[in-house]
């Protein structure tokens, strides 16, 4: 008698909780959107995720203080990848199955996208990355498309920059690892077409602790300048190595170092170093024409009131992207086909990291403009206009 | 020419930080026969220490260097008192285990106490690189190859002159035999712990100024500097120091005349290469067992 009493006991126990859990869905007049979001909010690329994911949550609650889209009230739900590119899979799929988010947002790195990509292909979610590697949206894939500029207009800027001064010969040295060897393969290819000679090749461990055997090698091949491929650390210790070996020449990193961490870690040896980078970093400095100066403005002092920490980058991929969701979403009621044809006809959008125009060709929709050439002094960036 | 010198100067840095890390590995063994794998992480904990005490909290250079050191080297002899005395039967691969297990162990605490970034400090001395015949040498390898020398010396005085590095030494031969002899066998294993410990905080520390450091840079720089103690013959100090300048040297012509992908795999190469020829290493002149 006793063992059936608690039996009914836990039967209706269990009942009320489920009938509890129901209970706000059931009050609320229209569904809410979930909006999925994986970062790698820990681990050696957190310097991504972790501003990504806080300015995916900024956009979230400023559209639901706003009374939400169409009616509906945003919710995102958002997992670390650790940058781990398993990790990032089994996310996804909690995602899709478990979450039943209508797109995603994320991830933050271009090996764990690349990871992803074949599972929102197939259960046809869309996928706005936050990645940088030019693979993800060439050749176009219907529901996958990014935000980050691809290291072909990094690449491109680099190069511009190195024509107007008169630049012949280059020496390249790039990390051994995914965002390494998409730049190495850009670097190679888009060399011929602004007149450029690649005289010397390079690579160095994401580990290593000393690169000066290889600045040796391409001080040797005599080029006019160096440009370093990589993310932190590796390119610290080289910017160190070339100013201690009084490497005379100019060194241009790439757009992968674009934040404080970098010159915190090469210190005074970052001084002088070109790069291009995104807008944000030199936001004040730009001419009052540009017409992304206002949304990046607006951007910052959000983002810097509400977190208390500098901005990056980087937090605006994840802010551009969910930007461009929720004007996508409008009109939609969460139908994910509709969302997709919506985001593809997306044009003259302004962001944080440019001005974003997509078509069927063309999933990342950004122009050579939202990158600018910088230069490092005195532990800040100075844009550089020429 | 000029590239070759390069390459040297490059190698011998890098191979004098193999070197005080491989010393680490030889002086245990030598009082215990036994090899520590988390010595890596001593290494690490040593650097980031450093970099805490030196960078952050703005301690003077020398008060910084001796905290860093006493500080790992009590994590030595808490590894020796907890995980290692404790065990019933300590069968070497036992050991060799649980030594692994602290390593992993180790790695997390510094993960947790720095989190997963990189950090980097600046160098010893605000001196300009040295230009030798258009190569350059960085005043922190000087630093570097000083203190390796001091303390290959001070060891050999240490384990000649005097009692306690003599009972060290027996306790290596036999323990047995030193613990009817009358020597505190026990205590013996304790300080080389310790001992061990502070060179492996000693190599981080010094690292600090030349490359960045995090949690997880201690398993690259543990089994390099294994390489070279194995290279030079384990248990010899000379060999150590010969064996890691060595291995760095020729990582670094690696990078210079083959490619900069074949970097780790010379010193890998060559572990494998010393295990089948010459198992006690170039100055090795103890037998060693496999076990």
């Amino acid at each position: 008698m006793e063992r059936k009493g608690s039996v009914l006991k836990k039967t209706l126990a269990i009942g009320m909780l489920i009938l509890l859990g129901l209970y706000p869905a059931v009050g609320w007049s229209k569904d809410v959107y979930k909006i999925g979001g994986i970062f790698s909010i820990t681990g050696p690329s957190s310097f991504l995720g972790d501003p990504e994911k806080k300015s995916l949550e900024m956009v979230v609650d400023k559209i639901n203080a706003e009374g939400g889209i169409d009616g509906h009230m945003l919710e995102a739900v958002i997992y670390d990848t650790e940058g781990d590119p398993g990790k990032a899979v089994l996310a996804v799929n909690k995602l899709i199955s478990k979450d039943n988010v209508l797109a995603i947002i994320g991830p933050s790195l271009t090996p764990t996208t690349l990871a992803v990509v074949p599972i929102v292909e197939k259960s046809q979610v869309p996928l706005i990355s936050c990645a940088a590697g030019i693979k993800i949206t060439e050749p176009v894939k219907p529901w996958v498309f990014k935000t980050a500029q691809s290291d072909v207009l990094a690449v491109a800027a680099i190069y511009e920059h190195m024509k107007k001064h008169g630049i012949k010969k280059v020496g390249i040295i790039t990390v051994e690892n995914a965002f390494g060897e998409s730049g190495k393969e850009q670097l190679l290819a888009q060399a011929p077409k602004f007149g450029l000679e690649i005289v010397q090749q390079e690579s160095f461990g994401a580990k290593d602790t000393d690169m000066t055997p290889q600045l040796t090698k391409l001080r040797s091949a005599q080029p006019d300048a160096v440009i370093c491929w990589g993310t932190n650390p590796g390119p610290a210790v080289v910017a160190k190595n070339a100013r201690q070996m009084n490497l005379n020449m100019p060194l241009y990193q790439s757009h992968g170092v674009a934040s404080p961490k970098f010159i915190e870690l090469a210190g005074d040896a970052a001084d002088g170093i070109l790069l291009p980078t995104g807008k944000i970093l030199v936001a004040q400095q730009l001419p009052e024409t540009d017409p992304q100066k206002a949304v990046l403005l607006d951007y910052i002092n959000t983002f810097e009131k509400r977190f208390e920490m500098p901005v990056s980058g980087f937090g605006g991929y994840a802010y551009d992207a969910m930007h461009l969701l929720a004007d996508a979403l409008k009109g939609t009621e969460g139908d994910k086909q509709k969302i997709r044809d919506a985001l593809e006809k997306i044009t003259g959008k302004i962001g944080v990291t440019g001005v974003f125009n997509f078509t069927a060709q063309d999933h990342n929709g950004l122009g050579s403009d939202a990158f600018v050439m910088v230069k490092i002094e005195k532990g800040t960036w100075k844009l550089l206009n020429e | 020419m000029q590239e070759l010198l390069q390459y040297f100067f490059s190698g011998i840095t890098n191979g004098a930080i193999y070197a005080i890390i491989a010393l680490g590995f030889s002086m245990l063994f030598n009082t215990t026969g036994l090899i520590n794998f988390a010595h890596g992480e001593f290494v690490m904990l040593g650097a980031l220490s450093m970099i805490t005490l030196w960078k952050g909290l703005e301690l003077p250079l020398m008060a910084a260097f001796m905290v860093t050191v006493v500080g790992v080297s009590a994590v030595g002899l808490l590894l020796e008192r907890l995980a290692i005395r404790s065990v019933r039967k300590p069968h070497p691969i036992v050991l060799v285990i649980i030594t692994i297990g602290a390593s992993i162990f180790l790695r997390g605490v510094g993960m947790l106490g720095w989190g997963k970034d990189a950090h980097s400090a600046p160098s010893f001395t605000d001196h300009a690189p040295f230009e030798l015949a258009g190569a350059t040498l960085l005043p922190q390898t000087l630093w570097i190859l000083g203190i390796v020398l001091i303390i290959v010396a001070g060891l050999q005085l240490f384990y000649r002159r005097t009692l306690t590095g003599k009972a060290m030494i027996a306790c290596a031969i036999s323990k047995k035999a030193a613990w009817i002899l009358g020597i505190p066998s026990e205590r013996m294993v304790l300080l080389a712990f310790a001992m061990s410990a502070a060179l492996g905080g000693i190599g981080g520390l010094l690292i600090t100024p030349i490359t960045m450091s995090s949690y997880d840079m201690g398993t690259m720089l543990g089994l390099k500097g294994f390489c070279a103690a194995m290279l030079g013959g384990l248990g010899s100090s000379w060999g150590a120091v010969l064996g890691g300048v060595l291995l760095g040297v020729m990582e670094a012509l690696g990078v210079g005349f083959f490619s900069s992908g074949l970097k780790d795999v010379i010193a890998f190469v060559l572990l494998l290469l010393i295990l089948y020829v010459r198992p006690s290493g170039i100055l090795g002149t103890k037998a060693v067992q496999r076990f």
